[in-house]
């Protein structure tokens, strides 16, 4: 046993034989053939280490003489062959669990086709158990990134079913939370983008201003994600005391952060490697595949439903549409970047001008009583309870209504029967469009490339399988 | 008809349009004088063609090549199996599925729905994939989760649901947890 322990102590008192680091007993800083020979006394125990030393020394010689046979592989000569690989659906990149099949010719991408579906938990299905009141709880889960569009294109949807007309003051809340909601959005894309291009300090940074938009959403809201504040017929309760405070403290934070990114990415020469000119669309590819948001406008076509087809009160506000010409990643990033900018533009308008009012419709068909009537009143609290329980009726009809998210037109398809549950709720979701888009990106780029591209995208899966 | 939800800029106009021509949108005027049985609803202000089956995909491409509508956004589908109400049009006949086609023109800012009616006992319609490609994901989903056919389409394979799943779970007879949840590696009752 203490013989054992003698040689490990041996084998590690040994310097390597060229390593600088020199005993102080030894000039030359060669091997202290010394040490060895304060060991040789120890013969029979040298001789066994020094045989294992050389031993081993020709086994590293054999295993080096390992002869690979066979000649070049045919296959791989003349006519290349392709290859299917998988990337995801559990790959960091992937932003959730999209698989996409790259069929590559080396190293370049032949064809790319996304496999969605993990994520699918039926969600058009349960909005038909669900009351048009409880509705909301539903659709703000699809986009997660950036809730309050979902929850505005239904509340929409369900007004114009119901032909009601929501105050101004609403109008103009819903403008600021889905402006905040924009801000979110697009600073957890610079967040994520940063982070699958390898530039990891901008997953915190990003990380950081989203938390304080979200923070305040959470003020207003109640939540940080997920907010079910937009209902039919206006929202949940009304501005909290500060929230002008808040947002534009919000403003200012937001204002630095994106100011730091620019500063950071937008001349970075690595960071340009990897974005200029990678995963170009044209604006044709992108009209026929229904691609929608920064993708179209990145291809030098302005088009976003705010302006060209103003809903809420985007008509009342100074803002302008971020557009680029050459298609890439690179332009796709620095639309999103100066898209923050302008949904403070708005944001800044918005606590300036935000109309005093009521903030839902006074219609007793849709809008439960205010707590001080349900402590005096029974036919209060019975119509609330009914409101709450049943919900209530809208007249059979069908509709569709499309907003700007930030990823593109999202769009509500709602069939009523003229009961108190959506006969049918169909969400048109820009990330399952958007997509498709990929395909032409990516074609005839590597496959590292495809990392940058489907960060460019910026699909949220929740969106796309619902 | 107070909306101040509609997207439409030129709205005002329209309602004039309206009180005189049952058709008040051109585009859609132009699809009921193009095909046979082609009717044309008001939605709450949107314009919708209730297209016939047989003429779906030639209505699309009239939409794209004469029209100008770009992009078609979506395309999905509705199981009026249990409905308690419906909206009902003269002169279209009801049938359980409905197929809605939403399209938009970017150059002239508009758009327009197209709706199909499709009955239960032959599932097939054409797919509007080779004119739009951009509806290729869409119309899977559609056939996926409602059992639609879609003739001409290049992959028409399942999408949101296991490959080996059977039924189609947003059709109205596909009773919710149907399937019961099951854990793999669950020890089961004591």
């Amino acid at each position: 046993m203490a013989d054992e322990i003698e040689t490990i102590d041996v084998d590690e008192e040994l310097p390597p034989p060229s390593d600088g680091e020199v005993d102080d007993e030894v000039d030359d800083g060669l091997v202290d053939a010394g040490d060895f020979d304060a060991y040789r006394e120890d013969t029979a125990e040298y001789d066994r280490l020094a045989a294992q030393t050389d031993e081993g020394a020709q086994l590293l010689t054999q295993h080096s003489e390992i002869v690979v046979t066979g000649g070049p592989w045919p296959e791989l000569e003349g006519e290349s062959q392709t290859m299917i690989i998988n990337m995801g659906p559990q790959h960091p990149s992937t932003h959730g669990v999209l698989r996409i099949m790259m069929e590559l010719d080396g190293e370049t991408v032949v064809r790319a086709k996304p496999v969605i579906g993990y994520l699918h938990t039926g969600m058009e299905k349960t909005a038909e158990q669900l009351t048009y009141v409880q509705g909301g709880t539903n659709v703000t889960r699809m986009d997660y990134a950036s809730p309050i569009a979902n929850e505005i294109v239904f509340a929409m949807a369900v007004e114009r079913l119901l032909d009601v007309e929501v105050p101004e003051r609403a109008q103009w809340m819903r403008m600021l939370l889905a402006e905040l909601s924009r801000m979110a959005s697009h600073l957890l894309f610079q967040a994520t983008n940063g982070m699958d291009l390898g530039a990891v300090s901008m997953m915190l940074f990003g990380w950081r201003e989203r938390e304080e938009t979200l923070r305040v959403l959470e003020k207003i809201t109640g939540l940080r994600m997920n907010h079910n504040f937009v209902r039919p017929g206006g929202l949940a309760a009304d501005l909290p005391d500060g929230w002008e405070d808040a947002c534009l403290d919000l403003c200012d934070i937001v204002e630095r952060g994106i100011g730091e990114y620019d500063e950071l990415l937008t001349a970075n020469p690595i960071w340009l490697e990897r974005m200029v000119g990678v995963g170009v669309i044209t604006t044709e590819e992108a009209l026929a595949l229904g691609a929608s948001g920064p993708i179209l406008r990145s291809t030098g076509f302005a088009w976003d439903l705010r302006k060209t087809q103003p809903y809420l009160a985007y008509d009342q506000v100074d803002f302008d549409v971020i557009y680029t010409e050459n298609g890439d990643c690179f332009d796709r990033y620095r639309i999103r970047l100066h898209e923050i900018a302008e949904s403070m533009k708005i944001v800044r308008q918005c606590v300036e001008r935000m109309p005093s009012g009521d903030y839902r419709v006074q219609d007793k068909k849709v809008t439960p009583p205010p707590r001080a009537r349900i402590d005096e009143s029974m036919e209060a609290l019975i119509h609330h309870f009914k409101l709450f329980t049943e919900g209530f009726r809208v007249p059979a009809g069908e509709t569709y209504v499309a907003v700007e998210s930030p990823r593109g037109e999202i769009g509500c398809y709602l069939v009523s029967d003229g009961t108190g549950k959506p006969a049918r709720m169909h969400i048109r979701g820009p990330s399952f469009y958007n997509l498709q888009s990929m395909q032409p990106m990516i074609k005839d780029r590597m496959v590292a490339d495809g990392v940058a591209i489907v960060s460019s995208v910026d699909p949220i899966m929740g969106e796309v399988d619902r | 008809m107070a909306d101040d939800t509609a997207v439409d800029t030129a709205e005002d106009a329209r309602e004039e349009e309206h009180k005189v021509v049952p058709p008040w949108d051109e585009v859609a005027a132009a699809l009921v004088a193009a095909f046979d049985g082609a009717i044309f609803h008001d939605s709450h202000g949107q314009p919708v063609v209730y297209v016939p089956r047989e003429h779906w995909a030639a209505a699309a491409l009239h939409l794209r090549d004469v029209e100008r509508f770009t992009t078609c956004l979506d395309i999905c589908a509705v199981d009026h199996l249990t409905d308690a109400d419906r909206i009902t049009v003269d002169g279209v006949t009801p049938e359980r599925f409905e197929i809605v086609a939403n399209f938009l023109s970017h150059p002239r800012n508009r758009r327009i729905r197209l709706i199909a009616q499709v009955p239960a006992t032959d599932t097939t319609i054409a797919a509007v994939t080779p004119i739009y490609p951009g509806v290729n994901l869409a119309e899977r989903e559609t056939f996926d989760l409602y059992g639609i056919t879609f003739d001409g389409h290049p992959d028409l394979t399942r999408i949101l649901m296991p490959d080996d799943w059977e039924g189609h779970p947003l059709r109205k007879d596909d009773a919710p947890a149907r399937v019961p949840v099951t854990f793999k590696g669950d020890p089961g009752p004591r």
